[in-house]
């Protein structure tokens, strides 16, 4: 150090060096280790080490029937469990060859944009939280809780949830519940407005997010990105809208598309996103129509419990799917939802029994954090964690 | 396979067009539909030339490679398929390529074509053993540092070789085989009509059979 410091008077050459940040470091969002090369305080070299959560979800899933299968779903992405278990319902039904009753298809809709609201509101004040302003996440955890609520309210649990299965959801929304929901999209842009007002002005924040972590439309598509950090760079493409499933084709709303790929893009692009899902769940609200909520073959769903009391037959089927579960004729499918984080892919490949003989999750975040080198490189240690928290990275699915 | 000989009756014709300019691409073996999924068998061989058109022709157009993974067939003779699922942003189409290898033959690396593969090559490889040729980044990528085996392989038990426990006595954690208070139990749900070949008590009876079977000309 001594002979670097004595090289010319004044000048003080950096010394490189390497940074090991987490796996336990709150700013990483959960277990990421990321190795980062230095030069002074520039990012070098940004090398993510992945797997500390890895608890090998797909090879219990190829023990597991169909119906137990569910809730791992749920704790992949715990940030927006149901928009997880869609696909993989929507995979089962498409091997299945069974549809949906309409009012299942509008309950998922809604739920899974209240699953969008949830995971962008978490996502946009954990931003802030990272880049130091603190009122925006006690602000959006209110918020979240209300949104929690319903969850709860339609599921039984406020995460983890095991509610859209394959044949339709789990149980029918409570008495109510629709209301409240109503009742609360009402009030939420004015959230929204507040939230934008807190922040999108507020000097530090854009001097924190401007311009850092800039990826081109090309970089972006070449990287496999999708989702909100793809359509930041540009890119306006939303499998909602090109491969409607359930009732996505039915829906009026707009992709917000950013224009320079920056973090701050992608905070709007997310912001802009919970208006649209707004809408969304409010044209879901009024379009449901009443109905059955899962396929009436109880030889993929279970029968009513009162049934059950009465019916040797329901008994029979009952026991039947609880143990055994359905069989699966045999095929593959790779079947992708628009997840608020990007495109959540399932490849099942059914074998004919009763548990699938592959399940391959393709997780969102995945490809993302491939990218942090490409976005990080050139930037200062604090802007890292800026890019991270603007690329929503969850580990559980990313893990898997 | 049997859907490959119905396909091209039921669909449409542009869609026909689109199947008959992927098949005569050589290396490609067959383009059949699985549902309403499209699926193109490759030669290993000839992997990186047909993805390279996949992506850089008009017709095709698959600008993105949204998954890459393993499937391991362990009767077959070359047990791995390496399944790629392409996206067209541009055409809002879907395909899949799926080629074969197995433990000691190298697929050649598709991370120079779409850079976002090379973790998806480096999971392959950690939990199937899948080599691949020309990947920069050939380490590990799921499991712990110093892991043995691949865990996806169907031959790899679902609990594992090691466990993980603290030592109190070396004050660290440290790894463990494996040990079960009672063995693992997979249930077979096949009815007994598919299951069961051969009844307790009824072994002569199936020679008897397989005897009057041999005996005919």
């Amino acid at each position: 150090m001594s002979d670097i410091v004595n090289e010319a008077p004044g000048l003080v050459k950096a010394d490189p060096h390497t940074i090991n940040l987490g796996p336990q470091h709150p700013a990483t969002h959960g277990v990421l280790r990321l190795v980062l090369e230095m030069d002074g305080e520039t990012v070098e070299r940004a090398d993510p080490h992945i797997g500390l959560l890895h608890r090998g979800t797909e090879k219990l899933i190829e023990f597991k029937s169909y119906m137990q299968a569910v809730p791992y779903f749920d704790r992949l992405d715990y940030v927006s469990p149901m928009c997880c278990e869609h696909a993989f319902a929507l995979a089962t039904e498409t091997l299945l060859g069974v549809t949906v009753p309409d009012r299942a298809q509008w309950i998922r809709v809604l739920f899974a944009e209240i699953s969008r609201v949830l995971n962008h509101l978490l996502t946009v004040v954990h931003l802030a939280l990272d880049i130091g302003a603190q009122s925006p996440s006690l602000w959006g955890y209110e918020e979240r809780e209300k949104l929690l609520t319903f969850h709860e309210a339609a599921s039984g649990a406020r995460f983890h949830a095991n509610y859209v299965r394959p044949g339709g959801v789990a149980k029918d929304l409570p008495v109510g519940l629709a209301d409240d929901i109503w009742a609360w999209s009402e009030t939420f842009p004015k959230f929204l407005d507040d939230l934008e007002n807190l922040l999108n002005e507020n000097r530090i924040f854009r001097q924190r997010l401007v311009d850092i972590g800039v990826i081109s439309a090309q970089d972006a598509i070449g990287m496999g990105f999708s989702g909100p950090n793809l359509r930041a760079s540009g890119v306006a493409w939303d499998l909602r809208r090109a491969r409607p499933y359930d009732k996505y084709a039915e829906v009026d709303f707009e992709i917000p598309v950013g224009k320079h790929g920056d973090c701050f893009d992608r905070y709007l692009v997310r912001i802009n996103e919970m208006r649209q899902s707004c809408k969304i769940i409010r044209q879901a609200l009024k379009k449901m129509p009443e109905g059955p909520i899962k396929v009436q073959d109880n030889k993929f769903t279970p029968p009513k419990r009162a049934e059950m009391k009465r019916s040797m037959e329901a008994m029979i089927h009952h026991f039947k799917l609880y143990t055994e579960g359905y069989h699966v004729p045999a095929g593959a499918t790779y079947t992708a939802v628009e997840a608020p984080k990007g495109e959540f892919g399932v490849y099942l490949i059914a074998d004919g029994s009763n548990h699938p003989y592959r399940c391959k999750i393709r997780p969102t975040g995945f490809a993302h954090l491939q990218a942090m080198e490409m976005m990080a490189k050139g930037h200062m240690l604090a802007d890292a964690i800026a890019i991270l928290g603007s690329i929503d990275i969850v580990f559980g699915e990313v893990d898997r | 396979m049997a859907e490959a000989e119905d396909a091209p009756v039921v669909e449409a014709a542009p869609i026909d067009a689109f199947a008959a300019s992927l098949a005569i691409l050589p290396g490609v073996g067959s383009v059949f539909w699985q549902g309403a999924e499209r699926v193109a068998l490759v030669e290993r061989a000839a992997l990186a030339s047909v993805m390279m058109v996949l992506r850089d022709d008009p017709r095709f157009a698959f600008q993105q490679c949204m998954d890459v993974c393993g499937v391991d067939w362990p009767q077959r003779g070359e047990r791995f398929d390496v399944v790629y699922q392409l996206l067209s942003l541009t055409r809002n189409d879907r395909l899949r390529v799926i080629t074969t290898t197995d433990e000691t033959q190298p697929v050649p690396s598709v991370s120079g074509i779409w850079p976002g593969t090379a973790w998806w090559e480096r999971e392959v490889w950690d939990l199937f053993g899948v080599q691949f040729d020309g990947l920069a980044d050939h380490r590990r990528i799921m499991t712990d540092y110093g892991f043995e085996g691949h865990p996806l392989r169907k031959d790899f038990p679902l609990t594992g070789h090691v466990e993980l426990r603290y030592d109190a006595d070396e004050q660290r954690v440290v790894y463990d085989h494996v040990v079960l208070a009672q063995e693992f139990r997979h249930f077979d749900f096949l009815s007994p009509w598919e299951a069961m070949t051969t009844l307790p008590g009824d072994e002569k009876a199936i020679v008897a059979v397989a005897g009057e079977r041999a005996g005919k000309p």
